[in-house]
């Protein structure tokens, strides 16, 4: 399974401040190398705001689920 | 008896005990209740006044009041330092050796900065968030007549979601009415990829930062400062230099949390409706100390003050939860020296940013004095 390394799960949904991907960001940063976080977010631009910081950090984006009303997104801290 | 004990004595605090001191009125006469504030500063500070001190605008006497005075006669305030809280005995730890036993526990003893989780941002750079660095940037803004100023959110979160736009729109106004700006870069970094968090202020912020000639650069995410060179470097690669940073370094909740083992990543999961801390019985918190994915700002914990004082009543009398948190939020945001707007939003309704206007920023300064009436829970 992808996310079995999971850490930290964090409900950011109805979060208009500071928003899910500053929610991943803070659980990122006290995560250690090969940790993964989960972020829930409800926000629609969360679909474009965490796979391109994702990408311009140069971690690795694990999973992306649809959940309907929200989307829970799996980040693994690569390096 | 029954025992509420309240750790904090800030805004979340004083205005929760003055709500349960309204609820439970009759029970304080008669002694079946008791209410106990434990703060370790005998003042309260107004803390968004710190922002005006760094400017020279506002006196660090202005904007403190001594705690007792902020609440009812019936709260017993008491000046100690706690040290821990033992959930299984029920009591608060506090220096020198007592302890204060508890039936129900309020949290609200708010954050501290841990500017040495960045390394070099202790020795190189400054901030806004306590008298003292306050008072220091003032003295450096007041010294430096050319040079690079960088504003960078590090932290997140961290206090006064807003505060970083406010010192940057503030600064370019300072400077221009000293004639130092065309001497002066101004930089502003943010984690995420546009200028905050929120998107409709980012969306004004944006073209607000660019017409004041404030370089942006946002997917920054602070990790080092060499205090050598003066150089802030980010996660993501890209090195700044500057002759002041004006840092919103990492922030934490309080010591004795993490010795209690109440705070998970240094904050203290709590439940977003009901403000219970999750997995403890009678034990509450709100304010900056909470996991909640809200603004840490005063008037978050003003709002959720009520929410939870009426929760402790009902659970006084015997009854679980009746009140819910909904996320309400109000912010001033400063847009330079003499013009504000507002944002005002919860958990299901996004803020929509106001045209700034003179008239709204008299109101702040105006609600920066009618503030101690909210402390005292009569606004």
């Amino acid at each position: 399974m992808a996310d079995t390394n999971v850490k930290q799960e964090i409900d950011a949904r109805g979060s208009a401040c500071p928003g899910p991907l500053m929610e991943l960001i803070r659980g990122i940063k006290a995560s250690g190398v090969g940790d993964a976080v989960a972020v829930l977010s409800s926000d629609p631009g969360s679909n474009k705001d965490i796979p391109d910081w994702v990408e311009k950090i140069g971690y690795e984006l694990v999973a992306n689920e649809d959940h309907g009303d929200y989307h829970r997104f799996v980040v693994r801290k690569s390096k | 008896m029954h025992r509420i004990v309240i750790i904090g004595g800030g805004p979340g605090g004083t205005i929760t005990a003055n709500h349960l001191a309204e609820h439970l009125g009759d029970e304080l006469r008669s002694g079946e209740v008791a209410i106990e504030l434990l703060t370790d500063k005998p003042e309260q500070v107004y803390k968004p006044g710190f922002l005006y001190l760094a400017f020279g605008l506002e006196s660090p006497e202005h904007i403190r009041r001594p705690v007792r005075d902020l609440v009812s006669p019936y709260v017993d305030v008491r000046i100690e330092r706690v040290t821990r809280v033992d959930t299984e005995q029920r009591q608060v730890m506090v220096e020198g050796g007592g302890s204060r036993p508890f039936d129900q526990l309020v949290i609200a003893s708010g954050t501290r900065l841990d500017p040495s989780a960045t390394p070099g941002l202790a020795e190189a750079g400054d901030w806004f968030y306590d008298e003292e660095a306050a008072q220091r940037l003032h003295d450096k803004l007041e010294a430096l007549e050319q040079g690079r100023i960088v504003v960078s959110v590090i932290g997140v979160p961290h206090m006064c979601p807003v505060a970083p736009l406010e010192v940057t729109f503030m600064l370019d106004q300072w400077l221009k009415q000293r004639g130092r700006r065309d001497k002066v870069e101004l930089a502003y970094t943010y984690p995420i990829n546009r200028t905050h968090s929120i998107a409709s202020l980012a969306e004004w912020a944006t073209p607000e930062l660019q017409k004041r000639d404030v370089r942006i650069e946002t997917f920054f995410n602070a990790e080092s400062v060499d205090a050598e060179e003066k150089v802030l470097q980010s996660m993501e690669g890209t090195e700044l230099p500057f002759d002041i940073l004006i840092a919103i370094p990492e922030h934490r909740s309080a010591e004795y949390l993490e010795a209690s083992g109440l705070s998970e990543a240094g904050w203290v999961p709590t439940d977003r409706d009901t403000l219970a801390v999750k997995g403890q019985e009678g034990i509450w918190a709100l304010g900056d100390t909470t996991n909640l994915p809200v603004s840490k700002a005063g008037s978050v914990a003003h709002y959720q003050s009520a929410t939870l004082a009426k929760n402790v009543a009902a659970r006084v009398h015997g009854s679980g939860p009746v009140a819910r948190y909904d996320g309400k939020t109000i912010c001033f945001i400063e847009a330079g020296l003499d013009s504000a707007t507002f944002i005002e939003f919860n958990y299901a309704r996004p803020p929509q940013v106001q045209p700034p206007t003179k008239l709204i920023h008299w109101a702040k300064l105006a609600y920066n004095n009618a503030y101690w009436l909210t402390a005292k829970g009569a606004l």
